[in-house]
């Protein structure tokens, strides 16, 4: 195992792909001699060459556009847009036609499309740079949408993507380049739409994904000093959406919080407490809680945004709320 | 032309304030006292030519985010800028939720936009819309990046505004980089006005760092969108000479031969040398105008060092104009 950032394993997993796929190739935005926003493709341009790794000019519904072009030839091409923000300037292109191409022409074309992207706030960017719009996405039946929460699941999945025919929005969160994890050094892949326990426990089930899974996973070690165990399960995933170890895990705790940083409105909390309810009703102990982002736009001042975010004190009162329940 | 020796005084102070106050955000950013600043240092005279062309206050503008120099002329104040940069309770283009340098600024018909590029252009084309609706004689200046140009939003605004012939200025201040990309992965032609010949407009490629040729352009711009004669594609030639944000840096993809070439046509100095060959100004008054702009910008800083931030609480309005209850 080596010990990676974020940033090194989504970046490596590129470099693995490209060298062992030569249909594989960048395109977006300040991604060739620059080496990306987030310096995830620094070193790319010079060792790949600039017809592999390709800066577009300025145009989101081009770049996506032009990359389901390529994908229906067959070629495997990886997408980025600087931010998920800016992906709403490709909607179009994302929704009703990456979506939907396999499907309305009967499955005579595939896409093998991957769409980066950043998602998050946290960074001072404002309301327009720093959304976490993923549930959006994970509506469109077509679309695959996959968010890690660490390096090791980064790397495996998006290695797991680029080798997919599906179009897929890889969806990375802007405050955890730097996260640091354990990474298997061998070629490795992680199959996409499967969730996975991240931490074990018996007295309460705490739903997240991406940036809420590392503020569950301190929650969870507060309330262990608590004597509280806390089952962290990350769905990695948002479509598919695979329930099987959070139904499980719900079965022998009674208890859940979701966790997301998205807003609550029609959010990852209300289809993932909704399927607890349809599937494990006779199991519920207590209302299932959701902690998310206050419904406003995401101001740019520090104490704004930080008063809008969910927190990791907003969890550890949503567990003490389900278990007094 | 008729600009008289009092305006071009005034065009070279706004451009000399925007200058010394840009320079201050980007001192503050590396003191760790503000989280980003965007800058438009190399692009003062292509603003402050813009600016004085319009009936400032009056007709509409639809900016993007390196007009400093631009806002400071329809009077916005360095103190306003400094608390924006800060997140100052109560700033004015947003009380401090809004990005630093998206502007907004209702008491001086300045338009906020958004982050993703281009958008405000469209914007632009919907103010001319209203103008021509209400048939008033207002005009709208839309300004924008020479790499945002490469955005559908652009050429379906400008298209639209060349149809109705509607009162609207697109300006592109090309200063030749997106974030590193340069012009020509950009557009495969010479100059951004040369878009226009496609849409049916006229195109007009100035020298961006000459405020005189820019308020000419402007002026004839103007003209025509006033006489309902229709909208104008301006480009004004410039060079960025800092990097594109707080959040990059710009050796990664040019030279430092290359921008000290450039430095060679600042339009600071530039318009100092047109001042004193013309004898419109004296060494002595540009040293005391020099003065002046550090001495506000100085109390500019304290001032807004000294404001409150805006309370958490503040987050959590005004989403809505009406009152909802059920949110």
């Amino acid at each position: 195992m080596a010990r990676l950032t974020m940033r090194e394993a989504i970046s490596q997993a590129l470099w693995e792909e490209m060298e062992r796929d030569s249909s594989v190739f960048i395109l977006g935005e300040e991604v060739g001699v620059w080496g990306g926003t987030y310096a995830v493709t620094k070193g790319f341009y010079d060792h790949f060459g600039a017809g592999r790794v390709k800066d577009t000019p300025i145009s989101e519904s081009a770049i996506v556009g032009a990359a389901i072009g390529a994908a229906m030839t067959g070629l495997r091409p990886v997408a980025e847009l600087m931010t998920i923000n800016f992906a709403f300037s490709a909607m179009d292109h994302i929704v009703n036609q990456a979506a939907k191409l396999h499907y309305m022409f009967g499955g005579q074309f595939v896409l093998p499309l991957v769409i980066r992207t950043v998602s998050g706030g946290g960074r001072q960017l404002g309301a327009t740079h720093s959304q976490t719009p993923d549930v959006v996405f994970a509506h469109f039946p077509g679309l695959k949408v996959v968010a890690p929460g660490t390096p090791e699941d980064a790397k495996g999945l998006l290695k797991a993507a680029i080798r997919s025919n599906d179009p897929i929005m890889f969806i990375e969160h802007a405050t955890m380049y730097q996260v640091r994890g354990e990474v298997p050094e061998e070629d490795y892949s992680i199959p996409i739409g499967v969730s996975k326990i991240q931490r074990q426990g018996k007295d309460v089930t705490i739903v997240s994904y991406s940036k809420g899974l590392e503020l569950s996973m301190k929650a969870a070690e507060e309330l262990a000093r608590d004597g509280v165990e806390a089952e962290v399960i990350d769905l990695r995933t948002l479509r598919p959406l695979d329930m099987g170890p959070v139904i499980e895990s719900f079965k022998k705790t009674n208890r859940a919080v979701i966790v997301e940083e998205g807003w609550k409105s029609f959010g990852v909390g209300a289809e993932v407490s909704t399927r607890i309810y349809e599937d494990a009703f006779d199991y519920v102990d207590a209302p299932i809680k959701r902690v998310a982002q206050k419904e406003v736009p995401l101001p740019y001042n520090r104490n704004l945004e930080q008063m809008a975010l969910p927190q990791v004190p907003d969890i550890l009162a949503a567990v003490k709320e389900v278990l007094n329940g | 032309m008729g600009l008289s020796n009092e305006i071009l005084l005034d065009m070279y102070w706004t451009m000399l304030l925007a200058r010394r106050t840009d320079e201050r955000a980007w001192v503050l950013h590396r003191q760790g006292k503000i989280a980003f600043h965007i800058s438009g240092i190399g692009q003062e005279a292509a603003q402050v030519g813009a600016a004085f062309a319009l009936q400032r206050g009056q007709d509409w503008i639809s900016p993007y985010y390196r007009d400093l120099a631009l806002m400071l002329a329809v009077g916005l104040t360095p103190l306003e800028f400094m608390l924006s940069v800060m997140g100052k309770k109560g700033e004015p283009s947003s009380g401090a939720r809004q990005m630093p340098s998206h502007w907004g600024l209702r008491r001086a018909n300045v338009l906020s936009h958004s982050a993703p590029v281009a958008t405000q252009t469209l914007h632009a084309s919907g103010l001319g819309l209203a103008i021509k609706l209400k048939g008033d004689k207002h005009v709208v200046l839309t300004t924008i990046g020479e790499g945002s140009t490469s955005q559908g939003e652009w050429y379906e605004a400008v298209n639209w505004a060349a149809i109705h012939k509607l009162p609207v200025i697109f300006m592109v201040e090309n200063n030749s980089y997106a974030i590193s990309v340069p012009q020509d992965k950009q557009m495969a032609v010479p100059s951004a006005a040369d878009k226009a010949c496609g849409l049916g407009l006229p195109g007009i490629s100035v020298d961006g760092t000459d405020i005189v040729a820019v308020y000419s352009a402007m002026q004839i711009a103007v003209e025509r969108a006033r006489s309902g004669e229709g909208a104008t594609v301006i480009e004004a030639r410039a060079y960025r000479l800092t990097p594109h944000s707080s959040d990059d840096d710009d050796r990664a993809y040019r030279s430092r031969e290359e921008v000290e070439t450039y430095k060679k046509s600042d339009p600071i100095p530039l318009t100092q040398r047109l001042l004193l060959s013309k004898k419109i100004a004296t060494q002595a008054q540009l040293d005391e105008m020099e003065k002046r702009a550090q001495t506000e910008i100085e109390q500019a800083v304290a001032d807004a060092t000294a404001a409150p931030y805006p309370s958490p609480e503040e987050a959590l309005h005004p989403v809505y104009a009406e009152e909802v209850t059920h949110a």
